[in-house]
């Protein structure tokens, strides 16, 4: 009996290759085990190979594995691409229909099953992922029961029918598999999994369902791989709380348009990759100098310009630091898992409306869109801070000779009291031009430095949960690994592997890239005599935001990634060995 | 009840003396008024440039934004109270070069708001280079020789992007444009209205005296019907869109926040954000 397996299904772009992986990965989550999966796909949707690895655990697995215990191929191609990854003694499970062929020089098993035969003779071709999916649960010996469930809720409004024929196709794909291995073949069977209810989903989910646990009301924004999930749950989910969502005709106005829903008064986010974020730069510095909350979420993919535009890398950190002209108070914070991705959704608001800055909420492809299972989220951390915003009907009259409120007011801490259009005695102006406490530009020396130092001064004491996550068992260790983003996963896989070689390895994830958390990077990396910064892009750039920050140059070395895949464990484990 | 003067205050405009948009800030101001808006149930979003700097002169919420953007932002204000009256304001180039996009999509979106443009057919805070409006043959600094590029005709524009309301006026009918502008807070939806505000330092071809002689008043064009979308394109070319008055309003077409499924009643940025743990279970229970 084994505690994980690899699996992965492989074909032709809209051919159904998602839908498989969902299905077996869904029934596999209801039983209990721990899922992660990883799409390969292409920015087209009809045609070209795509695949969805799945790993199946019975513990916590947040990373993908260096090989593959059971492909499953409905082209040849797929067997082409993906039959080096199989581990020795794999299993090929291909659909008779293109004869399906492995080098002979491997040692995998390879069956052909009819897959679409036996679908078409059941009614209808499309069917044959369930075959897949039955000759797959005959070679793990799980019962054709576990999908029953799940097939039940997918085809449920196509009648009771449908559910019968797709549980058919499930049933003959399992008993062709059983006649052709001559029954149960050794080393697939899982142990059982602990039958507890987690979710499976993605990271945008989870930060979908932060903005609405948080208290986000309407939402503007523009499609774009990889972050449109999270408009489309709220677009699903808003109207429910009286809120909308407006599919804006650029992200300049996604940015915006936000800005304008923040000012006068509601939660309001937009979400995009790199693209869009560089057409926001403008916009996030009105934000910051009008001092107006605004969250915006990037998710990380592959660039420059249009770049890989499906693929994982983490390569905007720079931009989303540096990025609008002039200089603003801005926090950029980076959950490295779906639960924190949550949890900092909701905390993004509230920074952003506590210390009245735009929030930068990052993420990377494989954080956004890699689906797995997730133990259920703690409601009673969900919390709504909103600062020194006080919404009243009506304020007390103010001493300016236009009755104008004093809404950039210099305070020690730099935050101004807010208030919002449609308030008595409220009536203040915004602009991004220089201006003074009661916001009419204003263009005095004096005046510019008070303004400036009040709106830099905000972040001196924020106040921000776990800014680094730290795995820090050696005092004295020989490698100190550092990431950020999704790369948690594969770095904590990679540590057992490093120490059984008789490397000490201490850990640390960066979750609050701005402001930098030197004091905490400090001492983890005092403790080390190599710092080794994992991540996907080509330039170091969060080992260049940590020399910056905290010197120590000649420890700081680099292990990069930037073919548009992640990380495999293997890849890091190698590279840690060859690089001290 | 708030009269004109309650829409003032101290700020001196840094317009040049002469400026059409004096008059347009008058009218904004009274015709607030009129309709019986209070100042702190106003909100003016305006873009950047001459007439960009109106936000401030007028004692309501202000909103100053950037180039271009004012319409996007002005949406969003009017998304998160729609209590609000939200005026949006800007000049040609703000509205109809580098803010041209938002402009198109504000009008087919029919959010309930008005939007005010200036329009001098020239940059004039850059210090006069010429606009999407200027004419074919319209020297200025950024074209010597003489503008190539056509001028586009945004009220025929308007008609075609599905706008709910169009008007056009000139500064110096203040009775007129307030009362445009009254219709324009009026309308259930997006309203569009374009002003000529002649720029009295720069461009020195479309003066007063030049409008005056080329603008026809839609009030002498016997049966002239501003709910007939053909008779209003037909007169907009007909008079190379030298016309003023309301040219054209869909009364019965509902705003963008009528439409918008579940979108509340009560402004959003009143409603309660609490989610009750009981339906944050739900929420999740749906990804197990």
């Amino acid at each position: 009996m084994i505690d994980q397996l690899s699996w992965k299904v492989g074909g032709q772009q809209g051919e159904g290759i998602d839908s498989t992986g969902e299905i077996f990965a869904m029934a596999l989550n209801r039983q209990g085990y721990y899922l992660y999966s990883y799409r390969h796909f292409s920015s087209r949707i009809k045609g070209g190979h795509t695949n969805n690895k799945i790993r199946v655990s019975t513990s916590e697995t947040r990373s993908i594995s260096d090989d593959l215990d059971i492909l499953i191929a409905f082209d040849q191609e797929t067997i082409d691409v993906n039959v080096h990854e199989l581990r020795d003694g794999g299993v090929v499970i291909g659909d008779s229909k293109f004869n399906p062929t492995v080098p002979e020089d491997l040692n995998v098993r390879l069956y052909s099953v009819p897959f679409t035969e036996i679908a078409s003779e059941l009614g209808t071709s499309l069917m044959k992922n369930m075959v897949a999916i039955g000759a797959t649960s005959a070679v793990l010996g799980l019962p054709v029961e576990s999908y029953l469930e799940v097939v039940e809720e997918i085809f449920a409004r196509k009648g009771a029918k449908v559910v019968e024929k797709n549980m058919e196709a499930i049933q003959k794909g399992a008993d062709r598999f059983n006649e052709l291995s001559g029954g149960q073949i050794d080393g697939f069977q899982l142990n059982k999994a602990d039958g507890k209810k987690r979710m499976f989903m993605i990271g945008n989910d989870a930060i979908a369902l932060g903005f609405v646990a948080g208290g986000v009301r309407f939402m503007s924004a523009y499609p774009i791989t990889p972050a449109s999930e999270i408009m489309e749950y709220l677009i699903k989910k808003l109207p429910e709380f009286g809120g909308t969502v407006i599919q804006t005709e650029d992200e300049i106005a996604a940015c915006t348009m936000a800005i304008g829903a923040n000012y006068a008064g509601v939660r309001t986010i937009t979400s995009s990759a790199g693209p869009g974020l560089s057409l926001m730069m403008e916009a996030l510095g009105l934000s910051g100098m009008t001092e107006v909350p605004l969250v915006v979420v990037d998710t990380q993919r592959g660039g420059p310009s249009t770049g890989l535009p499906t693929k994982q890398e983490q390569s905007d950190l720079m931009a989303m630091i540096y990025g609008t002209h002039g200089e603003i108070p801005k926090v950029v914070m980076a959950p490295s898992t779906v639960e924190e991705a949550f949890y900092d959704a909701v905390e993004a608001l509230n920074i952003a409306e506590e210390y009245q800055i735009p929030v930068i909420l990052l993420t990377d492809l494989q954080l956004s869109l890699g689906k797995q299972s997730v133990e259920p989220l703690d409601y009673s951390r969900v919390e709504i801070r909103r600062g020194k915003l006080d919404p009243k009907e009506e304020l007390p009259d103010t001493d300016d000779k236009d009755g104008y409120f004093k809404r950039y007011e210099v305070t020690e801490d730099g935050i101004s009291p807010r208030v919002i259009p449609g308030m008595k005695n409220g009536i203040h102006h915004v602009t991004g031009v220089e201006h003074d406490e009661t916001g009419k530009p204003s263009e005095v020396a004096a005046n510019r430095q008070k303004q400036m130092d009040k709106r830099l001064r905000k972040l001196q004491n924020l106040r921000f949960n776990v800014p680094v996550v730290k795995q820090a068992p050696h005092e004295e260790a020989d490698i100190l690994l550092v990431g950020f983003n999704s790369t948690r996963g594969v770095i904590e896989e990679a540590i057992p592997r490093l120490e059984a070689d008789g490397l000490k390895v201490n850990h640390a994830h960066i979750r609050l890239i701005h402001p930098f958390p030197a004091d905490e990077m400090r001492s983890m990396i005092d403790k080390a005599k190599n710092v080794i910064v994992v991540e996907n892009n080509a330039t170091g750039q969060l080992a260049n935001i940590l020399k910056m920050n905290v010197g120590q140059h000649e420890k700081i070395k680099n292990l990069l990634k930037y073919d548009g895949n992640p990380f495999l464990p293997s890849e890091v484990v190698m590279k840690c060995k060859e690089l001290v | 009840m708030a009269t004109f003067k309650d829409f003032r205050n101290s700020i001196k405009p840094n317009w040049c003396p002469g400026c059409g948009d004096f008059s347009v800030q008058a009218a904004i101001q009274r015709a607030a008024a009129n309709v019986g808006l209070e100042p702190d149930n106003l909100a003016v979003v305006s873009g950047i440039g001459c007439s960009g700097r109106i936000s401030g002169y007028i004692k309501s919420y202000g909103f100053h934004g950037i180039h271009g953007r004012s319409l996007p932002i002005a949406q969003g204000v009017k998304m998160a109270n729609r209590d609000l009256t939200v005026i949006a304001s800007g000049g040609d180039g703000d509205g109809f070069a580098i803010g041209m996009g938002h402009t198109v999509h504000a009008i087919r979106r029919n959010i309930d708001i008005t939007y005010i443009v200036m329009d001098n057919q020239i940059y004039g805070l850059t210090k006069g280079q010429t606009s999407p409006r200027s004419d074919v043959g319209f020297k200025t600094k950024s074209t010597p020789e003489g503008s190539v590029e056509s001028a586009i005709g945004v009220m025929e524009l308007a008609l075609t992007a599905g706008a709910t309301f169009v008007a056009q006026s000139f500064s110096t009918d203040l009775k007129e444009l307030t009362s445009i502008i009254e219709a324009g807070i009026n309308h259930k939806g997006f309203s569009l209205i374009n002003v000529f505000s002649p720029c009295v330092t720069y461009n020195k071809v479309n003066t007063y005296d030049w409008f005056k002689e080329h603008l026809v008043s839609l009030s002498t064009i016997e049966d002239y019907d501003s709910s007939n979308r053909m008779m209003a394109m037909q007169t907009l070319m007909e008079n190379k869109g030298l016309v003023k008055g309301i040219i054209y309003q869909d009364k019965v077409k509902p705003s963008y926040q009528d439409l918008a499924h579940g979108y509340s009643k009560e402004a959003l940025a009143k409603v309660d954000l609490n989610l009750p743990e009981e339906k944050f279970n739900q929420l999740m229970s749906e990804f197990m």
